[in-house]
């Protein structure tokens, strides 16, 4: 008989636990990808192209060669010898996509040849002596003049460089049928009393995660064996298509993800550096290290948004939201990546909002330019939707004299609607969405603000205030949704000792699912967290994955990891009643140990019945010995997750630098594990959606030249360039899975941009401007305020 | 990220590093902090074939007074310690106000005064400070000490008054109190997209003479002399401020454009922070 | 003339002793030669600060100096801040108050967290967002970073 020998243990899920990643982090003793030395190993470095589209006439490797210490030169024509074509992992027609171009190139930045040398300075001294001629084509740049009888077509196959072209979306849609029913729409302009028009553009952004990207590929010929170390969101997506491409099996092959400095979605996909790397290690039968370069990331690592759309609200005069057209044009740039041409989908897919709007209207349209692919970045199309509508919405409420926060109130979609399917197919979980935009008042003090914003103006100051309300799609699957797969893994095991390891197939790199699921675990089986180990991102520990994105990670696979740890406690609860002649549906799991409900002093310390089950003498009838099992589970739907966001923001007269003054978020991600994890996961969505509202901004000129091409020219935010975020959130859960949770990764990008851009109108709507596209460069609102609203 | 090759030579003293300048067959240049260098040749936008580094020549470093006068800061001071030295606080406050508006904490850390000037960025603060105070930029090369108004110093787009195998030594000026630094941060590289000092010479609340200096809006860092022209006597104050703000930049050439400013919003920009400039430069007379 | 040069470098206060070749960068040097590999590279102009280390007592970015310009002098990284086990009060502010994500910039957000306490041991909010300044951090927002400097100087409860 065990007696409690250590105080109770305090309820993990809920709490602010320190996270259990941070001791390797803040000591350097953390194992990214740069820092992985293998004996042997060789080093890439690529020669790209300098121009954005043209045939590649001539390639002279041959002083290159001639280096001391270059092993191999290449280029895309003899690589496309044993490496093919990139797939893609959308459904949409796609055109070839070399790993490294074999006759032409289509932006700048595209790789034409790589070298391996023994040493990372003489590789790139090698790539550097790689001399190209072009025969420069046209660039295509301006993607509304690209889809319309433009002389220059980037592929072949696809004229008017239309990738996606003209895809109609909601009410009287039927995309089965192929048919478009557009008597309700009509009738909602048709009914209207005020209609808002407006062209925005939401523009293009380099994700930047601070780590660039890096690979370390490994063939060993001896084994037939191919493991990958890579700076990657999703491991085993990686591993299966690393096998594919290289002629080998998924048993061939290991993915790994050390450590992941950021990925904000363009770690998502598989980039011609990864499979040129494998490819290569394949032929050479040596490791081969390749890490990317800051200059190399921003031409060459996948950008983020870049859609642009005209937008139609038909309103009555009381501000009821009757219809909204959208025609969507993504800038794709120039070829299909991994998930490119589904991200605008996303956009497509939640222009309904937070609204109950009778008719919708959305075209959609992907066109092919002469710039780096777009990919997913954090928020992944969800704040496109969200800036478009929430502009929309807060034109109509300026043209209605309105405040902006009634006007949504009167079209906000009601509790009691839930599950609400929209116009545009998306079936939303739950929300209550009055009592968000409540909070979001009241923490604002949404009356004070405009009182002060009176002051302020009277003084001679240019202020706005700007509101958001967001929802998005998270905690992505199923697998009808997801050509991965829509589904997440978990494994638990029960150690010996009475410790437990459990593997996910999320991928987390920041996100703290080493702490957040740690929380989860050492609740379920009443142990504490120190008695729990999360591994993840190695394929050959890790039996099966998706992977972390889509704000999925404690949605998807922090589900599937209770599940599995239902698993194996209901077997430890068999093995614990055999133990303690007790019926296993009285056992508790608390305080590290298992006892009978009603008598804490009676049961059996967690590990004993640990030992038990690995040594079962005698072994109960019907079981297994040992503690360990997995699961795999999909939801049967996304969830929603929401907030109001509010800014308030003033504008140099002088200058035009706009500066934020106050930001207000309140997010309501369902049921939270970690409010500290939390937190920190809104403080950066907020960052970059400001980011993007105020100083970020990928510029190519008319040739196709990336002029934003280091940190020099593309700015990234600072810690001064915020004020300290003042944040609460209300707590809807989601019905979708057990755990109520509903994600929070992406939610900041979601709501701030729109809020910025309406607090800036809001500023300079004494000089009569209507809208101003981001990013809000100093320039742009100085002209406002000195030429009026025709700058 | 790697540079080229080059070849590496510690300078002793000013005459070692002058010889080795001379012996470089035009290859050499000069490396003390290396944070207006090394980031050029990282990436490949510079390949010197020697590096002569000078930063540890003795006597090249530090802010001096010479008899409750003169300033002189050597060349191999960094922004650091320009911007928290005492002497400067007290003697020539603008110069450690521009100094701590350069780059960030590291930057300033490593880089010198004497390499900003050398490289003269177009967008560099510390050219305009050196020009609005009439600095001496004071050289040695194969053909012994010179000293250069920094107004003459600047010439061009990253050219500047200095031979081959010349070396700044240090730079001279007076002290002075009613003079300021105002700029406008261009966000990504904090570089300057226009920065104006002005320096005021008062008496009795009239302005004897003023020198006024931009950086960020033309090739290199030059005067204002319509400004100074609309200062040069008249009373400290806000109307004599404006007016002669609003004539910022007439007769400025060859003004930068590029996405973060045209050239339209830059000439409105010099005026703007003429007059910040101005105001602040007035507030310590 | 020799390809490579002699450089002793006091490394965490161990003399390091090395030929490298001139154009060796000290962040490259710490990471290859030494196996530091707390140092971190996050971009090619001398922006983000990962590689921030403290040469002879101040903050650089060690991205921006030659391992030979290090000759002679004293580097401290991210590995040589703490006292055996016990850690460094900023790297306990950073896991108390949730200063990190991903942890790929926090070396150097640490090093010249340090840096600015050291000049000026009660920073104001603005003068920790200043003194961070020269550090791209692309998770955090920075809110939690300025947390964790506060607790380090001992201003949260």
């Amino acid at each position: 008989m065990t007696t409690i020998d250590r105080p109770v243990l305090p309820k993990l899920v809920g709490a602010r636990i320190k996270r259990r990643e941070d001791p390797r982090l803040i000591q350097g003793r953390a194992t990214y990808v740069d820092d992985i030395k293998l004996p042997g190993m060789l080093h890439m470095a690529f020669k790209r192209s300098d121009i954005a589209h043209g045939r590649i006439a001539s390639i002279d490797t041959s002083a290159a060669e001639e280096m001391p210490g270059v092993e191999l030169v290449i280029t895309g024509a003899r690589l496309a010898e044993f490496l093919g074509p990139m797939p893609i992992g959308t459904p949409f027609p796609s055109p070839d996509h070399h790993s490294i171009a074999t006759d032409t190139v289509r932006y700048q930045g595209e790789p034409v040849a790589v070298v391996v040398a023994t040493d990372r300075y003489l590789a790139r001294d090698a790539a550097d002596a790689i001399v190209v001629a072009f025969e420069p084509l046209p660039a295509v740049v301006d993607v509304e003049k690209a889809m319309q009888a433009q002389p220059t077509t980037i592929h072949a196959a696809f004229e008017n460089n239309l990738a996606v072209p003209y895809v109609p979306g909601g009410t009287g849609v039927d995309a089965v049928a192929g048919t478009v029913d557009n008597s309700a729409i009509d009738k909602a302009f048709a009914d209207a009393e005020v209609v808002i028009s407006q062209r925005m553009v939401n523009h293009r952004l380099a994700p930047n995660a601070m780590e660039p990207r890096g690979v370390v590929a490994h063939y060993e010929p001896g084994k037939d064996y191919m493991t990958i170390w890579s700076s990657t969101q999703n491991p085993h997506i990686l591993k299966t298509f690393i096998a594919l491409m290289n002629g080998m099996g998924d048993h061939q092959v290991r993915a790994i993800a050390p450590e992941v400095g950021g990925g904000f979605g363009c770690k998502i996909n598989i980039y011609g550096e990864e499979y040129t790397a494998t490819a290569l290690s394949k032929k050479l039968g040596v490791p081969i290290k390749w890490i990317e370069d800051r200059s190399e990331a921003f031409m060459a690592t996948t950008h983020g948004r870049d859609i642009l759309c005209y937008i139609d609200v038909a309103a009555k005069r009381d501000g009821k939201v009757l219809g909204v057209k959208m025609k969507l044009i993504a800038d794709i740039g120039a070829y299909n990546m991994l998930l490119t041409a589904a991200i605008p989908t996303l956009t497509m897919l939640m222009c309904n909002g937070t609204y109950d709007i009778p008719a919708i209207r959305v075209e959609l349209t992907e066109v092919f330019t002469n710039k780096m692919p777009t990919d997913a970045y954090r928020g992944a199309g969800r704040p496109e939707a969200t800036y478009f509508l929430e502009r929309a919405m807060d034109m109509l409420a300026r043209e209605l004299k309105m405040d902006p926060a009634e006007l949504r109130r009167i079209n906000f979609i009601q509790p009691d609607q839930f599950p609400y399917a929209t116009q545009m197919g998306a079936v939303y979980d739950s929300g209550d969405y009055e009592k968000a935009l409540d909070m979001g008042l009241s923490l604002a003090n949404w009356n004070g603000l405009k009182a002060e914003q009176e002051r302020m103006r009277a003084d001679g100051r240019v202020v706005g205030l700007g509101l958001a309300f967001y929802v998005e799609v998270c905690g992505l699957g199923p697998s009808s949704s997801l050509p991965t797969g829509g589904w997440e893994h978990a494994g638990v095991t029960i150690e010996r000792g009475g410790k437990i390891t459990a593997t996910t197939g999320s991928s987390p790199h920041g996100q703290g699912n080493e702490t957040t699921f740690a929380q989860m675990l050492g609740d379920q089986f009443g142990v504490p967290i120190e008695d729990v180990t999360i591994l993840h991102g190695d394929t050959g520990v890790v039996k099966q994955g998706i992977g972390t994105f889509g704000s999925r990670s404690q949605a998807v696979g922090g589900t599937v990891l209770a599940l599995a740890g239902d698993k194996v406690k209901t077997k430890m609860a068999k093995f614990a009643a055999a133990m303690m002649d007790a019926a296993e549906e009285d056992l508790v799991f608390e305080n590290g140990q298992i006892y009978v409900k009603g008598s804490p002093g009676t049961g059996k310390s967690f590990a004993e019945v640990a030992a038990y089950a690995y040594v079962p003498v005698p072994l109960p009838p019907g079981l297994e010995p040992g503690l360990s099992d997995e699961a795999f589970w999909e939801p049967e739907n996304n969830t929603y997750p929401f907030g109001c966001h509010i800014a308030m923001l003033e504008i140099d007269r002088d200058t035009g630098e706009p500066k934020l003054l106050k930001m207000i978020a309140i997010d309501d991600c369902g049921n939270v594990i970690n409010p500290m994890i939390v937190e920190g996961q809104v403080h950066g969505g907020l960052a970059q959606g400001i980011g993007q509202a105020l100083i970020e901004e990928v510029v190519y000129d008319e040739d196709g030249q990336l002029i934003t091409g280091s940190f020099m020219d593309y700015a990234m935010p600072r810690a001064t360039d915020f004020p300290r975020f003042e944040m609460d959130r209300t707590t809807t859960p989601t019905p979708v899975n057990p755990l109520g949770a509903k994600g929070v990764g992406e939610a900041g990008t979601l709501g701030s941009t729109p809020c910025i851009v309406n607090a800036a109108v809001d500023a300079l709507s004494p000089y009569g401007v209507k809208h101003i596209d981001m990013m809000l460069r100093p320039e742009k609102l100085w002209r406002i305020i000195n030429e009026g609203a025709q700058a | 990220m790697i540079p080229t090759k080059f070849e590496y030579q510690r300078a002793t003293t000013l005459d070692d590093a002058i010889a080795r300048l001379q012996g470089s067959n035009g290859e050499g240049k000069l490396l003390a902090g290396g944070h207006s260098l090394i980031p050029l040749m990282k990436l490949r936008l510079s390949e010197p074939g020697i590096l002569v580094d000078i930063a540890r020549i003795e006597g090249l470093s530090g802010i001096r007074q010479k008899d409750g006068a003169t300033i002189e800061i050597g060349a191999t001071t960094t922004h650091h310690d320009v911007a928290t030295s005492d002497i400067l606080a007290s003697q020539a406050p603008v110069v450690a106000e521009a100094a701590g508006e350069i780059g960030d904490p590291q930057v300033r850390n490593r880089g010198t005064l004497g390499g900003s000037i050398a490289h003269a960025d177009p967008a560099a603060d510390m050219p305009a400070v050196m020009v609005a105070l009439d600095a001496e930029v004071h050289l040695k090369g194969g053909n012994g000490w010179r000293a250069v108004k920094a107004e003459s110093f600047f010439q061009d787009l990253f050219t500047v008054d200095m031979a081959d195998d010349e070396i700044i030594a240090g730079v001279q000026f007076q002290p002075i109190k009613a003079a300021a630094y105002a700029k406008l941060h261009q966000k990504a590289s904090h570089y300057a997209i226009v920065g104006v000092c002005a320096a005021l010479q008062t008496s009795g609340g009239t302005i004897q003479s003023a020198r006024i200096a931009v950086t960020g809006a033309s090739t290199h860092a030059q005067r204002l002399t319509s400004v100074e022209a609309a200062l040069a006597g008249k009373p400290l104050n806000q109307a004599t401020i404006d007016a002669a703000a609003s004539v910022a930049g007439e007769g400025l050439q060859d003004i930068n454009s590029d996405i973060h400013a045209s050239e339209a919003y830059r000439r409105a920009m010099v005026k703007v922070f003429t007059r910040r400039a101005l105001e602040k430069a007035a507030a310590r007379a | 003339m020799s390809d490579t040069v002699p450089v002793r470098i006091s490394v965490n206060g161990k003399m390091r002793e090395a030929e490298v070749e001139p154009r060796l960068l000290l962040v490259h040097f710490l990471r290859e030669n030494l196996g530091l590999t707390g140092t971190h590279v996050g971009c090619d102009t001398s922006q983000c600060g990962a590689c921030t280390v403290h040469l002879d007592g101040s903050s650089a970015k060690s991205c921006t100096v030659f391992a030979v310009q290090a000759d002679g002098s004293k580097v401290t990284t991210i590995e040589g801040v703490a006292n055996g086990d016990n850690l460094h009060r900023v790297q306990e502010g950073f896991w108390e108050e949730h200063g990190l994500q991903c942890g790929y910039c926090t070396p150097g957000m640490i090093m010249s967290a340090i840096n600015l306490l050291g000049e000026n041991a009660q920073p104001t909010e603005l003068e920790i967002r200043e003194g961070i300044s020269g550090n791209l951090c692309r998770c955090t927002g920075y809110q939690h970073i300025v947390n964790a400097v506060q607790h380090a100087a001992g201003q949260r409860g």
